[in-house]
């Protein structure tokens, strides 16, 4: 587990940093340096199967290589997070040293949920996820959205985790085996033991909560629109996918045997998850809320992997991790450097900055599936996965409806960078840099190429 | 005494808690309709705890037994935990409005 425990630690080196360091601009390069040492460490621990450290873990974490793969991707995704945006965290307040070390904090918690074998450790990581985001949240201290969204999340996160606490509670007492691991939960015979079946249903509420499954999903919109744009960014892409992660870890683990039983809630959360998230983001005048209808969108599409319960989706659930991160985050870096956050803000951005320009719509095609990007893939590896499950055959028809209806809100967007006149100052002044614009070309690069070859991303689980 | 009777206990502490979250529009008080929830959380765990621990079944492996207790002390940390965190954005909110009715979340809409 070196990227729990070297997350951790490069945690406490960043706390440090922002006490000695008066310098605003260093702690980006000293968190830069930090992640990529995890990053590589931890890719070192996929393809050798050794840790640096040894310690008994009482099998309470599994280092599989599918978990592993994912914490890679999450991390690789939050080493591109933080070369874009970066400097954007030190805008954000006066302690940049802070910021970063919640972020190493999260993930930390991230490394736990992916991996966890004990509802002990997913209720320990998903609190870990969640703490340093209540206050990167109200990190803006003097705007009201953000204490308002600060306030917001803390309340509904912590209301969702006392209902996941009474869940695990009831599975406790309903297994005979007195057991937390997963992987020992006795279903019984015939239908669940109601004690079980009482847990699942809190479980499965309180994880609709975290991933702003509809229709838990009320408090996403105003939290994303309030927080600092760097740490919606954040929120909305890395942690989200960290959230289904261990939604489809603990469903296929725990429940997987008893499928048949609560299969048919996946599928009215998911249709539900689908309208809500596709309808509303159309109705959206500002960009960043637009994102925040759109992520419960995709969630829509994430759900689809626990539904199915295959090869494809765990496969479909790597892809739309890098996939939908990279886009996101891409998209998020862009609008921090807008003037204007509406629809209208993005008039005529191709004239002015055309390398922007390109970079959101090749992120916008792929956040809308169209073949050639990632997005595609990873909507495709979805779509086959709930079709190899073999029930329910409809939902398929509706998720690509679905899809079909989001290209209107992406497509208003490029249409608005490509096809109308820029009115007033677009960009804010002085905020584009040469390093901004190469990142920006990376990602959307990478995007390309994950869209023609999606082995890169899924080749690693089988390792 | 019958495990019945903890999970009644329980679970009208936990619907308290629930229905005081969505009822109330203070949110020191919301704040401490959560912790009636963990608590009745607590209660339970350690309930079931015992329960299995006579049960027959566990006596094999008589570890897994006290689990549910070690998760109660977890629960506490995070409480504590949450609540350090939850203090500190009630006291920035309050310093900003001079409130802490939850009433005012709603200019985000709009």
């Amino acid at each position: 587990m070196n990227a729990l425990i070297l997350s951790a630690i490069w945690g406490l080196v960043m706390m440090f940093c922002g006490v000695f360091v008066k310098s605003k601009s260093i702690p980006k390069y000293i968190a830069v340096l930090g992640l990529s040492i995890v990053l590589i460490s931890s890719m070192i621990e996929l393809l050798t199967k050794k840790s640096f450290f040894h310690f008994g873990y009482n099998n309470m974490l599994n280092t599989e290589g599918f978990n592993l793969s994912f914490i890679v991707i999450i991390l690789f995704c939050t080493l591109i997070y933080f070369l874009l945006t970066g400097s954007e965290i030190e805008k954000v307040g006066a302690h940049v040293g802070e910021y970063f070390a919640l972020i190493f904090f999260v993930l930390c918690g991230i490394s736990i949920v992916a991996t966890f074998n004990t509802l002990l450790m997913l209720f320990i990581g998903i609190e870990i996820i969640s703490i340093p985001l209540y206050i990167l949240t109200g990190s803006d201290k003097r705007n009201l959205k953000s204490n308002e969204a600060a306030l917001k999340y803390f309340l509904m996160g912590a209301f969702s985790t006392g209902i996941m606490l009474m869940g695990i509670a009831f599975i406790y007492g309903g297994n005979p085996n007195a057991s937390f691991y997963i992987d020992k939960i006795e279903m019984g015979i015939g239908h669940m033991p109601v004690l079980i079946a009482v847990g699942l249903l809190f479980v499965l509420v309180s994880m609709s909560f975290k991933v702003s499954a509809a229709p838990f999903h009320f408090w996403t919109p105003d939290v994303y629109d309030g927080a600092p744009t760097v740490f919606t960014s954040f929120m909305s892409s890395v942690v989200k996918v960290a959230g289904f992660f261990a939604f489809l870890r603990l469903f296929e683990h725990a429940f997987g045997i008893v499928q048949d039983q609560w299969q048919v809630l996946i599928v009215f959360i998911t249709v539900a998850t689908l309208l809500i998230g596709n309808v509303t983001a159309v109705f959206q005048q500002s960009v960043k809320r637009m994102l925040a209808y759109s992520s419960i969108a995709q969630a829509g599409f994430m759900l689809l992997a626990i539904f199915a319960l295959n090869d494809k989706a765990k496969e479909g659930i790597l892809l739309y991790a890098a996939a939908y991160s990279l886009a996101s985050i891409g998209l998020f870096g862009v609008l921090t450097k807008m003037e204007d956050y509406t629809i209208d803000g993005f008039n005529g951005l191709a004239k002015e900055q055309p390398v922007l320009g390109l970079a959101a719509t090749i992120f916008l095609l792929s956040l809308t599936g169209i073949p050639l990007t990632a997005g595609f893939q990873s909507k495709f590896f979805m779509l086959m996965a709930a079709i190899q499950n073999g029930h329910h055959f409809w939902i398929v028809i509706v998720a690509v409806l679905f899809a079909a209806i989001s290209a209107y809100y992406y497509f208003r967007v490029i249409q608005a960078i490509y096809f109308k006149e820029a009115t007033k100052t677009i960009i804010l002044p002085h905020s584009i840099n040469i390093p901004f614009k190469i990142m920006l070309i990376v990602i959307a690069a990478l995007i390309l190429i994950i869209g023609v070859y999606p082995e890169l991303v899924i080749g690693w689980m089988y390792r | 005494m019958d495990i019945k009777a903890y999970i009644i206990l329980s679970l009208v502490l936990f619907t308290i808690g629930i229905i005081g979250v969505l009822v109330r529009r203070n949110a020191i008080i919301i704040f401490m309709c959560v912790e009636l929830m963990l608590n009745a959380v607590n209660l339970l765990l350690v309930a079931f705890s015992k329960m299995h621990a006579l049960s027959s079944a566990v006596k094999a492996s008589p570890g897994y037994a006290s689990d549910a207790q070690i998760f109660v002390f977890f629960i506490m940390v995070v409480a504590a935990a949450e609540v350090s965190v939850g203090l500190a954005i009630i006291v920035m909110m309050y310093r900003n409005v001079h409130t802490v009715d939850v009433n005012f979340l709603n200019r985000l809409k709009n």
